[in-house]
């Protein structure tokens, strides 16, 4: 059967759609060989690279993976440690040696270093087939986040909110003068001036929704500069 | 033969697709065929409780199917939990679960909320196609859409999309079906009345063309959510 490609680059696609047909394509992530044709999984955008059909997904539940930094929420103080939701499926626990480098004696109030409700940006050390997973305090930048306040976007859109090397995150940083960390699983601590903070939570919502479109960084710009009336640089740009 | 409504033998009512329009719900599609409208949410992969329910292999897809008490009018519509309801819900997981991969969550459940706020027969068909849907727009892994439709037999004639007045005044045999393209299989057969042997081959080839038609609307519907959002 002669190899052919049923779609374009950069395409959307629903699942069970045709991608390609013949041997000579190789399915990745989101995609499924059904026989002799490549098939998609998920709702999702097309990338083709070479022969190597990828699908990325535009929509869906965060997945942990080890290595995220990601903002969590504590929702449980157990024994010896805590358990935090991390926006998926499965909550993780934060041990107590992970937590803190201070000694802890049996049977302390474990409430002095980390409340329920308090929000927290820890790294992921470890996930389990059965999606248990370990998150850890250790770690530059790992720490409680007090003040300010906690916005959720889709954790696929995480990586256009950032930018090329941070430089979407960095322009809204001084274009509204507010801390901002952003979690691999889509929840955002801004911290600032009120208003300026809403106007950072703003933005945020404007990249979500306008995610995929091209220029994003020049719009997200004007619409800064717009707002603030001030002149922003930008470093680097995205695509 | 004209059927009640003025349609042809194998023609469907007029169809309406949309995907998220449920702001809340992970996922969610509205389909309206006809007078039937089902709305569908789908929240998860999600926390599962009670906790005898966790599956340490695999995810569980828990479907609720509910006509809403303004829904229509006649014996059937009871909202809340029935024999009815519970059943339909039975079939609707059952007609989902083979294109979805629930083996990624582990202990977890996708939750399929079905709710339609119009009810001229086919509920069941048009839950089924909305959820597949909304189960898509979830970015649940699946490798199909799942189309639903009822086909029927009424005097001697084939019919396709039985109407309610067909199923219930007329007492037309009514078929609904549940088709997964990609595997060409069935995922739903339900039949309440008579047809032959010979005569049920034929519907269920009728009922698996209209399906594909569906499919091209199912799948425009859930383009046109994120071109829009690629393009603009």
């Amino acid at each position: 059967m002669a190899e052919t490609l049923k779609i374009k680059n950069k395409e959307i696609v629903v699942p069970g759609e045709t991608l390609a047909e013949g041997m000579g394509f190789l399915p990745s992530r989101g995609t499924y060989r059904d026989e002799k044709t490549i098939k998609a999984q998920k709702m999702g955008m097309i990338s083709i690279d070479g022969k190597v059909i990828k699908l990325i997904p535009l929509t869906g539940a965060y997945v942990p993976k080890v290595g995220d930094k990601i903002i969590a929420k504590i929702i449980d103080i157990m024994m010896s440690g805590w358990r935090v939701d991390t926006r998926s499926a499965y909550s993780a626990v934060l041990g107590l040696k992970d937590a803190t480098s201070d000694y802890i004696a049996k049977g302390a109030d474990l409430t002095q270093y980390f409340g329920l409700g308090d929000y927290i940006l820890t790294q992921i050390t470890n996930v389990t087939s059965q999606r248990l997973i370990d998150v850890t305090m250790r770690g530059p930048g790992l720490r409680k986040l007090r003040g300010g306040r906690i916005i959720t976007i889709n954790s696929h859109k995480v990586p256009r909110v950032i930018g090329k090397e941070g430089s979407m995150v960095t322009m809204i940083k001084q274009a509204t003068e507010c801390n901002i960390l952003v979690g691999q699983n889509g929840r955002i601590w801004i911290n600032g001036e009120p208003d300026k903070e809403v106007l950072a939570e703003e933005t945020i919502k404007k990249i979500e929704e306008e995610a995929h479109t091209e220029g994003l960084t020049d719009n997200i710009k004007k619409f800064l500069e717009k707002k603030t009336g001030k002149k922003i640089a930008v470093k680097g740009e995205t695509q | 033969m004209k059927r009640n409504d003025g349609r042809k033998n194998d023609q469907l009512r007029p169809i309406t697709a949309k995907v998220g329009v449920i702001k809340n719900a992970d996922g969610s599609a509205m389909f309206k065929l006809g007078g039937t409208t089902a709305y569908s949410a789908v929240y998860g992969p999600r926390d599962l409780y009670p906790r005898f329910k966790q599956d340490p292999e695999k995810g569980l897809l828990r479907c609720d199917y509910n006509m809403m008490p303004f829904s229509g009018h006649g014996e059937r519509v009871r909202p809340g939990g029935g024999r009815r309801s519970k059943e339909i819900s039975m079939v609707t997981q059952n007609a989902l679960l083979p294109v979805i991969n629930l083996k990624g969550y582990p202990n977890a459940v996708v939750d399929v909320f079905i709710e339609l706020t119009e009810t001229d027969a086919g509920t069941r068909c048009a839950g089924i196609t909305a959820a597949s849907m909304a189960l898509a727009d979830a970015g649940i892994e699946m490798k199909d859409l799942v189309i639903s439709l009822s086909v029927g037999m009424l005097d001697g004639q084939l019919l396709a999309d039985i109407n309610g007045k067909e199923d219930c005044e007329l007492g037309a045999t009514d078929i609904p079906i549940a088709y997964i393209p990609s595997m060409d299989k069935i995922s739903l057969l339900q039949i309440d009345g008579e047809i032959s042997r010979e005569e049920l081959k034929k519907a269920l080839e009728l009922g698996k063309k209209k399906c594909l038609e569906i499919y091209e609307i199912q799948k425009k519907a859930l383009k046109q959510k994120y071109a829009a959002k690629v393009k603009k």
